[in-house]
């Protein structure tokens, strides 16, 4: 392993990040609060409570989990799509790197940003409902593994992507809805029995379930398979990444 | 001296199904300055790029210290720097910093001591913590260069350095290149411009379409640069050119009617005024004279020509 070059990478990663800081916090910062009092205060004042917690606090798993998931996408995607616009990525193919030490360079700096905006997020819904934390090390263990596999996904689109429109168009068109319906904001079971199973195909579903239990103790698929969803998602972005790099596609000529 | 790169019927035909290297081999030597010359879509940027791991070789080998670029690409790539003929820099990164991400992208540990001794040679130390985005062109190009160095690579790729820059650029560059020589760095660099390989190369090789058409000491192409031809056409033609004219080493032509004369004009005397009287002397009446002369140019230009 080449760890001064994952270091690099890193590094030089996360600089640009603390460079653009405020504005890399205070948009997702901003648009969560506003989901809070949406959500929260207006709407939620007419829910009592779902599944035994209150509404304001059952929704905080989800709005975390649509925050980190749009941020890892879009920040591993940039991280890797800027280098290949201006064409800076020639430097990258002529290192002596492996495809594991480049994806643990972006990913890892990709990933460490939309975990700091989701804990801070955390920190924030303190300010606005009574919140408890019954399995912390659970919580943290699935809020990094969403915001690695996410960068992984979001570090494939960077490099599919051939211009702009398209590096957004993945996030908008897929990601989003995918996680508005995965069950952000409500419960699975309040749905009619026939999107019941539906719903069972959005692979968020089985994230955002698995934190939410870290919460409340309060799932709508059992852990363990929220667990083994997510490690599956991760393995077949990584195989996607190993065959990217093997076989040179979209970066090498 | 040994190759430190030996490129091996390297082939790469592009995923449109353009060939643009053809059975490429070709051999570096330690410690050269070798000028690859060509003109606008000869190869050179392929070539380049094929040695260092941007483009895949479609087939064919190249080595570098005997470390295949394919299967051991970590040990080869190390020894390598690259210089990109585009300039291509993050536009809003300072430069020291682009430059210490090179040094660790390439595996080195962090040693500010060399960044440090590396900008200073390029003149950029004062201007180490400006974003590139403000930098002029000659000096984000010595960016470039200064990324590339980074890593205290052994072969060091040029492609088109002075491209677009001033004289003054030029002549900082050459002396650049030289001064990385004396180090010991084995330097290729590609170029449209005869008078630059022939300014700071050992040896220049000309490439056109996809070939290399030749490879040679640039000592060896300027003596036949340096070469000039005399024709004097002679009033009466002569069956053998006489006894007191054998030191000039004429040559007999239109049987008999001009005799060529082969002098060199860097050489000190051209022997050419000593040659009129000693013909006069020899009874032979001149008609006219004509001389004619191969330029490194026309060499090229032929080369290229003739590979149509
Ligand atoms: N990515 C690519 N896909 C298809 N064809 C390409 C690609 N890159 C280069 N070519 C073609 O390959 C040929 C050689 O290009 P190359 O860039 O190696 O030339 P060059 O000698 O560097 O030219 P120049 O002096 O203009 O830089 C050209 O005909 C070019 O059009
Ligand atoms: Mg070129």
């Amino acid at each position: 392993m080449n760890w001064q070059a994952v270091r690099a990478i890193y590094v030089y990663e996360m600089t640009r990040f603390f460079r653009t800081l405020l504005q890399s916090l205070i948009s997702p910062v901003i648009s969560t609060s506003l989901y809070f009092v949406v959500f929260g205060a207006a709407i939620g004042s007419r829910i009592d409570q779902v599944e035994g917690v209150a509404y304001g606090a059952f929704i905080v798993p989800g709005l975390i989990m649509l925050t980190v998931v749009t941020q890892s996408i879009s920040n591993a995607s940039f991280g890797i799509y800027f280098p290949k616009f201006i064409g800076t990525i020639y430097e990258l193919l002529s290192a002596p790197v492996n495809f594991l030490e480049i994806v643990a360079g972006y990913v890892g700096a990709a990933a460490t940003k939309s975990l700091v905006i989701g804990l801070i997020i955390l920190g924030t819904a303190f300010f606005f409902v009574e919140l408890r934390i019954l399995h912390p090390v659970w919580m943290l263990s699935f809020l990094v593994l969403t915001c690695v596999s996410f960068a992984l996904l979001g570090f494939i689109i960077g490099i599919w992507a051939r211009n702009f429109e398209q590096l957004q168009l993945v996030p908008l068109l897929v990601v989003t809805p995918l996680v508005f319906l995965g069950g952000s904001f409500y419960s699975i079971s309040m749905l009619p029995p026939a999107w019941q199973t539906v719903t069972l195909f959005n692979p968020v579903v089985y994230l955002i379930s698995g934190f939410r239990w870290a919460f409340f103790e309060q799932a709508d698929v059992p852990v363990a398979l929220s667990l083994l969803a997510i490690l599956g998602f991760m393995t077949l972005c990584l195989a996607a990444i190993w065959w990217i790099f093997r076989t040179g596609w979209r970066i090498r000529n | 001296m040994p190759d430190i790169v030996s490129v091996r019927d390297l082939d790469k035909t592009y995923a449109g199904g353009f060939r643009a290297l053809k059975s490429v081999s070709l051999g570096i030597r330690q410690g050269e300055i070798l000028a690859l010359l060509g003109p606008n879509g000869a190869g050179k940027t392929t070539l380049i790029s094929t040695i260092c791991g941007i483009t895949t070789p479609t087939s064919g080998s190249v080595e570098v210290a005997g470390h295949d670029v394919v299967r051991d690409y970590r040990a080869a790539r190390q020894l390598i720097g690259l210089v990109p003929q585009e300039i291509n820099l993050e536009p809003f990164e300072k430069v020291i910093n682009t430059v210490r991400f090179s040094r660790g992208l390439f595996g080195r540990r962090r040693d500010d001591a060399h960044v440090e001794s590396v900008l200073r040679q390029l003149s950029l130390w004062d201007k180490r913590d400006s974003k590139t985005v403000e930098l002029s062109g000659g000096m984000k190009r010595r960016v470039l260069i200064a990324k590339a160095l980074a890593h205290e690579p052994r072969v060091l790729f040029l492609d088109e350095p002075t491209a677009g820059v001033d004289v003054d650029f030029r002549r900082d560059m050459w002396e650049t290149v030289r001064r990385l020589q004396a180090d010991g760095v084995t330097i290729i660099l590609t170029t449209h411009y005869i008078e630059e390989a022939e300014a700071i190369a050992d040896r220049i090789g000309v490439i056109a379409r996809g070939e290399i058409l030749l490879v040679e000491e640039k000592d060896s192409l300027m003596r036949r640069l340096g070469r000039k031809e005399m024709r004097l056409d002679l009033h009466e033609p002569i069956a053998a050119v006489p006894d007191s004219l054998s030191g000039y080493k004429l040559q007999r032509s239109d049987e008999g009617g001009a005799l060529i004369y082969t002098y060199d004009t860097s050489a000190e005397r051209t022997g050419i005024a000593r040659l009129f009287s000693d013909l006069t002397a020899a009874g032979l009446r001149l008609r006219d004279v004509q001389t004619s002369q191969s330029s490194l140019e026309e060499i090229f230009v032929d080369l290229v020509r003739d590979g149509q």
